[in-house]
């Protein structure tokens, strides 16, 4: 099911099946398309379906963006080992939640998204791997693979091509840095998700030390459409490089928070005002994280003319990220949202590498003698200088991911740091505002 | 370790999935199944973790303190989990947090006297467009407000409690 109204703007391409009765079931699916791409793909060379995917500019919905036909050409396909296809289902990112409708409502489609992956690069074995608090959606995605099997989608000499393939989830046990790739595959072999260190890419050594495809699972359900209605129709859906439709997450101060389907390039403000039903109790926008908690915040006035696309919000210095928007209204404590945004990093950093692990330790001491009115007007830079000094210092993104927002916040409401500081400490010494 | 007859067919069913000589893998999601069912991690089942998957007890040990969601004492038979990340914070989730550590009378990851609810303020659960939201053991619930909160309490309390979805 849905648990918000549709939008009458949405495209729905990927999330087409989401209303009918019994979405989830394979007969369902097969009266709608299901499992008509993988048939076509089984007649297509490797190299083939490969240009589809480059054509039909899909970029990688988990979050960076990279355009998933190049991920998948980077897979060696002659060394001789298994290969192994890997969904990342471990949705985690603070404001997204869409993955979770994907396997609910069309687990069919993921499959099939995974088996085109599989027929690419000859992989015998696909792992979904689910975050554990989605205990419910392990179930409907268990009892899709066993639907598959039944009907021949998965197991033995597939289409009668004699290809094998297997598809497992995997449950992680909570842990948000599970979601960077390489911390996935050590956590899918047993171990603490600690990043391993790239090169090299889990293209060419990945899971069980073998070449990998591993993308999100938006991702690999956006992929059956491109090869029944054709890479350019898929194109065409959204901006210059940037296919496609997204299942774009809207939480925070509006009127119709929700799930909507929307082409690449949709528009911040239509997205807001018209899909959304503007901000709630007739306030005004403050600011939007546009891209889950990793990426820097954009002011209201910075929000104008920006579309919700890889490129766009790369040009205006934040991300698309995990399609996750949190939008904020006039009356919110910024202060309180940085606090709450590097508490959560600080919680998930997995320790292994000294900046990230001090880095957001002291990010969060400091951010919360800030909030509790007991900051001191050096604490200002120091934050930036904390943050800066993560940059780009880290074994993998999660550093990154806690720097960024902690920079967009201090640089774009230094103004709010500073009446913080201003109203809370009116009552302290003087010394103490020297300092 | 005994285990229920489903969950022995469980833990088949997972250690097969993985390839030869790579069982390791099943450590963590026979840990969290075992835990649903005997309610913590305890040091024999470390040990019976560890015979399963071929793995020495230390290399089942290592990996509890990570994942959040393991635990070495038992939790509360219903455990109540709120989110206060950014999306719940903007609708109240901090304050249905507090509202639900002063009605309970407990703090994070406390257990009830009676060990029917434990409590937990816990990170982004991906109900982030439905928020506030909170987990009762696997169960989600949408849009809680502090009224709702007090009625799913008292349906735990009651034993009428049903799940959500």
């Amino acid at each position: 099911m849905r648990y918000n109204e549709p939008s009458p703007l949405e495209v729905r391409v990927i999330s087409q099946r989401f209303d009918l009765p019994n979405s989830a079931s394979i007969d369902t699916y097969l009266a709608n398309d299901g499992y008509v791409a993988a048939k076509k793909a089984v007649e297509m060379t490797p190299e083939a379906i490969i240009d589809q995917l480059k054509a039909s500019n899909l970029r990688g919905r988990g979050g960076a963006g990279f355009p998933t036909g190049l991920k998948w050409s980077f897979v060696p396909r002659t060394t001789g080992k298994p290969t192994y296809v890997i969904c990342n289902s471990d949705e985690s990112e603070p404001g997204t939640c869409k993955d979770r409708l994907l396997m609910e409502n069309d687990p069919h489609q993921l499959i099939e998204g995974m088996m085109i992956a599989g027929w690419t690069i000859k992989s015998n074995k696909g792992y979904i791997f689910i975050r554990g608090e989605y205990r419910y959606l392990i179930e409907i995605v268990d009892r899709a693979i066993a639907e598959a099997y039944e009907r021949g989608f998965l197991g033995k000499n597939i289409f009668g091509t004699g290809w094998d393939f297997d598809v497992y989830t995997h449950t992680g046990a909570g842990a948000y840095e599970c979601g960077e790739e390489s911390a996935l595959l050590e956590s899918l072999e047993g171990k603490r998700g600690i990043p391993r260190l790239k090169p090299p890419f889990p293209a060419v050594v990945g899971a069980f030390q073998s070449p990998t495809i591993l993308n999100n699972c938006e991702t690999y359900s956006s992929i059956p459409v491109i090869f029944r209605n054709g890479a350019q129709w898929y194109a065409d859906l959204g901006t210059p490089k940037n296919g496609g439709t997204r299942l774009t997450c809207v939480s925070g101060h509006v009127n119709k928070p929700g799930v909507y389907e929307l082409p690449m390039g949709f528009p911040l403000m239509r997205l807001i005002n018209e899909v959304c039903g503007g901000i709630r109790n007739g306030k005004n926008l403050k600011a939007v994280i546009p891209g889950g908690s990793s990426s820097p915040v954009l002011r209201a006035d910075e929000c104008t003319d920006i579309l919700l696309d890889f490129d766009s919000l790369a040009k205006a210095k934040t991300m698309a990220g995990s399609g996750g928007l949190v939008i904020l209204d006039e009356d919110t404590d910024i202060v309180a949202v940085a606090l709450r945004t590097i508490k959560f990093y600080a919680h998930e950093s997995c320790g292994w590498c000294i900046p990230c692990r001090e880095g957001t330790t002291w990010l969060k001491k400091v951010l919360s003698r800030f909030h509790e009115g007991n900051g001191l007007k050096s604490d200002i830079d120091l934050i930036a200088e904390l943050s800066n000094n993560m940059m780009g210092r880290t074994f993998c993104a999660l550093g990154d991911a806690a720097a960024m927002p902690t920079t967009g916040f201090i640089t774009k409401f230094r103004d709010e740091f500073e009446a913080y500081l201003a109203k809370t400490s009116a009552a302290k010494s003087p010394e103490l505002l020297l300092a | 370790m005994t285990f229920s007859p489903a969950l022995e067919e469980r833990f088949a069913k997972i250690l097969s999935s993985y390839p030869p000589g790579r069982q390791r893998s099943a450590v963590v999601p026979l840990l969290l199944y075992a835990q649903d069912e005997i309610g913590y991690v305890s040091q024999d089942l470390v040990e019976e973790v560890a015979r399963r998957c071929n793995v020495t007890p230390l290399q089942v040990d290592e990996v509890i303190g990570y994942y959040s969601m393991l635990h070495r004492k038992p939790l509360g038979k219903f455990h109540v989990q709120v989110c206060t990340n950014i999306a719940c914070q903007a609708v109240g989730g901090e304050d249905l947090y507090e509202h639900a550590s002063r009605s309970l009378g407990l703090k994070n990851k406390q257990v009830s006297a009676d060990g029917l609810i434990s409590l937990e303020e816990v990170e982004c659960m991906g109900a982030c467009s439905w928020a506030p939201a909170i987990q009762i053991n696997y169960d989600f619930h949408h849009f809680v407000t502090p009224e709702r909160f007090d009625q799913l309490i008292r349906a735990l309390q009651d034993g009428t409690y049903r799940k959500a979805s």
